[in-house]
């Protein structure tokens, strides 16, 4: 089975890091791959997450709905089939992410932001009061 | 109220714009004049989608946005006037639609032919001097990427193009 390809598309450094820190975690490599918005286009975004999506079935995970990588990865992924594009990129979707590449696509992608969204909790103190 | 930011940013609708300086100035309409973007739905519609609920966006041929800029400031609430390139503003200034206005130079990205000015901006001589007719039709031109962003005049971008 062809697993799915994973991209992260975010501003400045921020794709890098996350891949790093996923890597480091999980002790998985290459199962990612990092693209920064960093002095393009939004024309040489377009080509660098087509470049890193590739042929295969890909999910492209990116960091705000309203920004312009989202935009970028939207833009350039609108009539390709078999990619998802995912936004509000987290290490707890990335790294469920890295063990159900075998998934289809549209599940995975509905999988791992439903990771995303548990995840995020807000811890609160005995009193109530935020800790 | 009205007109409260006319911006030249080759991403359009993106953080910078609906974040930065969407919540600094409660902006809650955005005009972009793109006669590409004005025949194009679909992309229209991806734009749509990433905007803050109460927020709305309207696209337009840059000939259709220059008759209604006049009267944008009579809107009750708060909004930006767009474009993605110097063609396209300049095209507003020439049509007389921008005197006393000031024209903000948001993200202009790397390409063939421009020069890295700043770390957002980069031009070519013929947008440069798109900037500089903007200016000498009445509107103040400064870059600025974000509201807490000291502006850059256009003479200092001038200057640095002009820089070996």
């Amino acid at each position: 089975m062809t697993r799915v390809t994973g991209v992260v598309v975010a501003h400045g450094d921020l794709a890098r890091a996350l891949v790093r820190a996923v890597e480091r975690i999980a002790g998985v490599g290459d199962a990612l791959v990092p693209v920064s918005n960093t002095s393009c286009t939004p024309e040489t975004l377009e080509q660098r997450i087509l470049d890193a999506v590739g042929e295969g079935p890909a999910i492209v995970f990116t960091d705000m709905a309203s920004g312009s990588c989202a935009f970028a990865c939207r833009r350039a992924l609108f009539r390709r089939g078999g990619v998802a594009v995912v936004t509000g990129v987290s290490l707890p979707m990335l790294l469920d992410f890295l063990f159900h590449r075998d998934m289809q696509v549209e599940a995975l992608a509905d999988r791992v932001a439903g990771k995303a969204r548990d995840a995020t909790v807000v811890h609160r103190g005995a009193d109530g009061r935020a800790s | 109220m009205g007109l409260e930011l006319i911006r030249v940013d080759d991403r359009l609708l993106h953080g910078q714009v609906v974040v930065g300086w969407g919540q600094r100035l409660d902006l809650r309409w955005y005009l972009v004049a793109d006669d590409e973007l004005a025949e194009s739905e679909w992309e229209q519609q991806l734009y749509r989608d990433a905007l803050p609920p109460g927020t709305e966006a309207e696209f337009v041929g840059v000939e259709a946005a220059s008759d209604r800029v006049p009267r944008l400031s009579e809107r009750p609430e708060a909004g930006a006037l767009l474009t993605r390139g110097t063609g396209a503003m300049r095209r507003l200034a020439e049509a007389g639609v921008l005197e006393d206005r000031r024209v903000d130079v948001g993200c202009v990205g790397a390409g063939s032919g421009r020069k890295q000015l700043l770390a957002y901006v980069h031009l070519s001589p013929d947008e440069a001097e798109d900037l500089r007719r903007i200016r000498s039709l009445g509107a103040e031109v400064v870059a600025r990427d974000v509201p807490s962003a000291r502006p850059v005049s256009l003479d200092v971008l001038l200057e640095r193009l002009n820089d070996d």
